[in-house]
């Protein structure tokens, strides 16, 4: 542990992608759960931190920041997508769901019913991308297979362990039409 | 911290809008209201108080003070029918307000499966308590006697005559109870015995039933705040910056001037943290600016080196854990020996969500929102670190990701609280991925030799077990001393590590045994390679290598493994999870390794491991495929007998143990925390993996056995111990082949399938 004195970025080792320092801000339009938004931010801002930050949005959350664990997704047009990686500026005019977009405390969305049914979790840190990831496999597979369900959650990272009863929820959500 | 100051606060948190203060559950689905939480008042009483514990509404609705926070497994939902089973009210009618310096009882926070074991015992007999006052001051008003009357739902009745009643709201809403308990012990000990007496548990309608956990709706809906969510008025977002290189200290930072929102480089000592308007600006700022360290002299033995290095070292610590017998003298008698050694790896806790908090430090106090497990503590840490008395640092709770112990999540405050000592103003702070799995205390590695001796006829004679780990506390679990934080280290603070040996918990009732356990030294200080609590804390490995090396003394002897245990235990509750697990299983009795078998291609078996942790009996029993020509290992299910004395919640009981048998089965076959000279080399999910779904069992059953006769023991930990054993055993029991080193990675089977029929090393 010896050596030249050592001159680097931010001390850390491999976190996020080289990208330029913040720059000017500008204004950007969003649709996000069906209502219209405007935020003025860095254009090379991600969108997890917009999504947070400025809209105080609590269902995407901040992981890895790598796209490795899937705690930030959210729908964008409808395909689950890593918000943690998606500059702000790269989402054009294409609809962003969130987690409180799918259903409400009251009136759950059958996806978000059939987690709360199982009891499908231990923290909940991680249940924003399983919840999100499920609504967006049901709607193009509704009725996967165990096997397709397995794979379809090899992107995703519960650090407590609760996925036997993850992937009993997402069972139960196929079976209940929850796309 | 004063009454006024603490409601001045939460009347400002409310009006905000933003903040959750405690954790409210009544109505889980219909009306979650997560100001409810503040509506009875906080008590400004002791804990020989029931009003410290427990405050009744106007509306009937109760609030419980407690300091045993939620870690996600469901505690708060059965602290609730606890309160609830004792006062005749509806569940939901519980809210729980959890770690508030200004409103719990310091119970010295969560730790050691001990939240519902030690930490309900107080809260019951406040309940408890409360009860009888209730049913007194309602004979008052109904002249009936209590004996005649009964309690449905938060009313008072006559028995004879049900129209005669009186509701709890009207009896007490929103006064005090302004009654005593007797305490014991203080903070982790404390407890309290009263007049009243607890129900007894053949009384129980609501505790032993599988009450929904109030939090989970929230969370599903992204109705719940998490430590992440907490934002306050004019708050700002910073950014730490760690030595590249362990033991480098800080020689300047440049770049700062220009960079979008940044506010300022805040260094004392060795600590770098950023500054800036907004949260993608601060991480930015750490990126962008340039930080000059020194060289460093510190040194760590390679990665590959480090179990024998631990073998070479001198301990500083030597501790008998337990004797039967002269040990020594019945080696002597024995007709052979067997011996083998074991090893544990540095491991992380990893964090789904990594570290995070929020500190307002002004006019000479501070607020400090966390996911400590240990509120009071942090208190007292953070004041220290801040230089001011802890009765001016007001620590609030609010639930994080789950944290498995002395976790990044008792380090982070302390970066906000420095970064906003130095700007004036609300700063949170979240650790980056990097930031927690490199640098959050790690769970110890072990090294362990035992050693045994058999008779002619196939008995242990003899038994001897040493445990060798870096300290357990080298960090300790409690950060009540800003030494421990990370923050305060790299300030220039030292760490207040103590040597804490491994323990190791069984029963087996061989005629002589030893068991010891050793500390070696390792530097603690402003190091990624921090000691603390990992979940069930050095147990994980102590039974890995007590219960493997059952297995090869039953090997040795050709015996069956569930029928070699059942020999030596003799504890009933540790004979009935055995017996339970290898019942569910569907147990094959024979001798292990499995004969006949292939020694190429795909190779099944069957393991089981047992230990008892505190009040807690588990055994676990295990089928594997072992893939022969590539040394991959799946464990395709698993069975666990249980006993924990009485259960609160059976679903939150069984969600518990399913989550801690996944959790370890990654631990036992991929986390491994990586390391060379320039530091630690696992910083995410990439190079710190651990199990995913494609890889999680197709069944995980649990065997539940219910002991209403005895206290409720502890269930957070317990199902994680016998994991890697069982999963060791049965690998064994498939090829023939002994894993000694965890993780059991492909590299490692391969070469322990190498080794078949070779003697233990």
């Amino acid at each position: 542990m010896s050596g030249d004195p050592v001159s680097r970025g931010s001390g850390q080792l491999g976190i996020l992608a080289a990208a330029p320092a913040s720059g000017p801000m500008n204004s950007f339009k969003l649709t996000v759960n069906g209502t219209a938004h405007s935020v003025t931010v860095a254009p090379d801002t991600l969108l997890l931190y917009v999504l947070r930050d400025e809209l105080q949005l609590h269902g995407p959350r901040f992981g890895c920041g790598l796209g490795q664990c899937g705690a930030c997704t959210v729908l964008l047009a409808g395909a689950a997508l890593r918000s943690c990686s998606l500059p702000v500026s790269a989402v054009g005019d294409q609809p962003i769901t969130t987690l409180e977009g799918l259903g409400t405390l009251e009136h759950p969305h059958p996806v978000q019913q059939a987690f709360i049914a199982e009891q499908a979790m231990q923290c909940g840190y991680c249940i924003n991308g399983w919840i999100m990831t499920t609504t967006a496999l049901l709607a193009t597979n509704p009725h996967p297979s165990d096997g397709e369900i397995r794979s379809a959650f090899s992107g995703l990272i519960c650090r407590c362990g609760a996925h036997m009863r993850l992937l009993r929820a997402v069972k139960r959500a196929a079976g209940t039409g929850g796309a | 911290m004063t009454q006024s100051q603490s409601l001045s606060r939460r009347q400002f948190l409310k009006a905000s809008g933003a903040i959750m203060v405690g954790f409210a559950m009544p109505a889980a689905v219909a009306g979650w209201d997560p100001n409810a939480a503040g509506a009875a008042a906080a008590p400004a009483a002791g804990p020989n108080e029931v009003d410290s514990w427990l405050a009744i509404a106007q509306d009937g609705s109760v609030t419980v003070f407690t300091d045993k926070v939620e870690l996600g497994m469901g505690v708060s939902t059965a602290f609730a029918q606890i309160v609830a089973e004792e006062l005749d009210v509806p569940v939901r009618a519980v809210l729980m307000v959890l770690g508030d310096t200004a409103r719990t009882p310091d119970q010295g926070g969560v730790g050691g499966s001990t939240s519902i074991a030690v930490g309900s015992r107080p809260i019951r007999q406040a309940a408890a308590e409360g009860r009888r006052v209730l049913l007194e001051l309602a004979s008052a008003r109904l002249g009936v006697a209590p004996d005649r009357l009964v309690v449905r739902n938060g009313v008072v009745q006559d028995a004879d005559a049900p129209s005669k009643s009186v509701s709890y709201g009207d009896l007490i809403g929103g006064r005090r109870f302004d009654v005593t308990l007797q305490t014991s012990g203080s903070s982790f000990s404390l407890g309290a015995t009263g007049t009243a007496q607890p129900k007894s548990p053949s009384e129980y309608t609501i505790v032993g039933t599988a009450v929904p956990r109030f939090d989970i709706p929230p969370k599903a809906t992204a109705q719940f705040t998490y430590i992440v969510d907490v934002r306050v008025p004019g708050m700002v977002h910073g950014r730490v910056i760690r030595p590249p290189v362990p033991g480098a200290t800080l020689v300047r930072v440049d770049g700062a001037q220009g960079l979008p929102g940044l506010i300022k480089v805040v260094t004392k000592g060795n600590f770098v943290g950023v500054v800036a308007e907004n949260e993608w600006q601060a991480i930015q700022a750490a990126r962008s600016v340039k930080v000059t360290w020194s060289t460093s002299t510190a040194t760590w033995p390679a990665m590959d080196d480090l179990y024998t290095a631990m073998w070479a070292m001198s301990p500083t610590t030597r501790r008998m854990m337990g004797q039967v017998g002269d040990v020594d003298a019945a080696f002597k008698s024995a007709s052979r020996t067997v011996e083998a050694r074991y090893q544990w790896p540095f491991q992380a806790h990893a964090m789904m969500g990594p570290g995070c908090a929020v500190v307002d430090v002004r006019d000479g106090g501070a607020t400090v929102w966390s996911s400590t497990q240990h509120p009071h503590q942090l208190q007292r840490g953070i004041a220290e670190l801040l230089g001011m008395p802890a009765s001016a640092v007001h620590v609030i709770w609010v639930e994080g990701a789950g944290s498995y112990g002395r976790s990044g999540a008792e380090d982070v405050p302390g970066d906000a609280a420095l970064l906003s000592q130095a700007v004036g103003r609300p700063v949170r702070v979240q650790w980056m991925r990097a930031d927690d799995t490199a640098w959050d205390p790690k769970g110890p590695p072990v090294v362990m030799v035992v050693r045994a001796g058999l008779d002619d006829h196939g008995a242990v004679v003899a038994w001897d077990y040493t445990a060798r780990a870096f300290s357990g506390s080298g960090i300790p679990a409690s950060p009540a001393t800003a030494g421990d934080m990370l923050a305060g280290q790299l300030a220039g603070l030292s760490a207040n590590g103590v040597d804490v040996p491994t323990t190791f918990q069984e029963n087996y009732a061989f005629p002589a045994k030893r068991k010891i356990g050793e500390i070696v030294p390792w530097a603690q200080n402003t190091s990624p390679l921090r000691t603390a609590n990992l979940r069930a804390p050095s147990q994980p490995a102590t039974t890995f290598g007590g219960e493997s090396f059952v297995d090869e003394m039953a090997a040795a002897v050709g015996v069956d493994p569930v029928e070699f245990r059942l020999r030596y235990l003799k504890d009933p509750r540790d004979l009935a999870v055995v017996r339970g697990a290898a019942q569910q299983a569907g147990w094959d009795t024979r001798p292990s390794p499995k004969s006949g078998g292939s020694r190429s291609g795909l190779a099944v078996g069957r393991g089981i491991a047992y230990a008892p942790r505190g009040g807690t009996r588990v055994a676990t029993v295990v089928e594997v495929e072992v893939n022969q020509t590539t040394g991959e290992v799946r464990v395709p299910r698993v069975v666990v007998a249980h006993d924990c004395g009485l259960i609160i919640n059976p679903d939150g009981l069984r969600g518990t143990i399913e989550a801690n048998v996944i959790q370890s089965i990654s631990r036992s076959l991929m986390e491994e925390v990586r390391f060379g000279p320039s530091g630690v080399t696992s910083v995410d999910w990439v190079t710190y993996p651990i199990l995913r779904a494609p890889d999680v069992p197709d069944s995980v059953e649990t065997v539940l056995i219910n002991h209403p006769e005895l206290p409720p023991a502890g269930a957070g930990e317990p199902a994680t111990v016998t994991t890697a054993p069982a999963i060791a055993n049965a690998i064994f029991d498939a090829t023939g082949a002994r894993l000694r080193t965890v993780p059991f990675t492909p590299v490692r089977v391969k070469a322990a399938l190498q080794l078949r029929g070779q003697p233990a090393s």
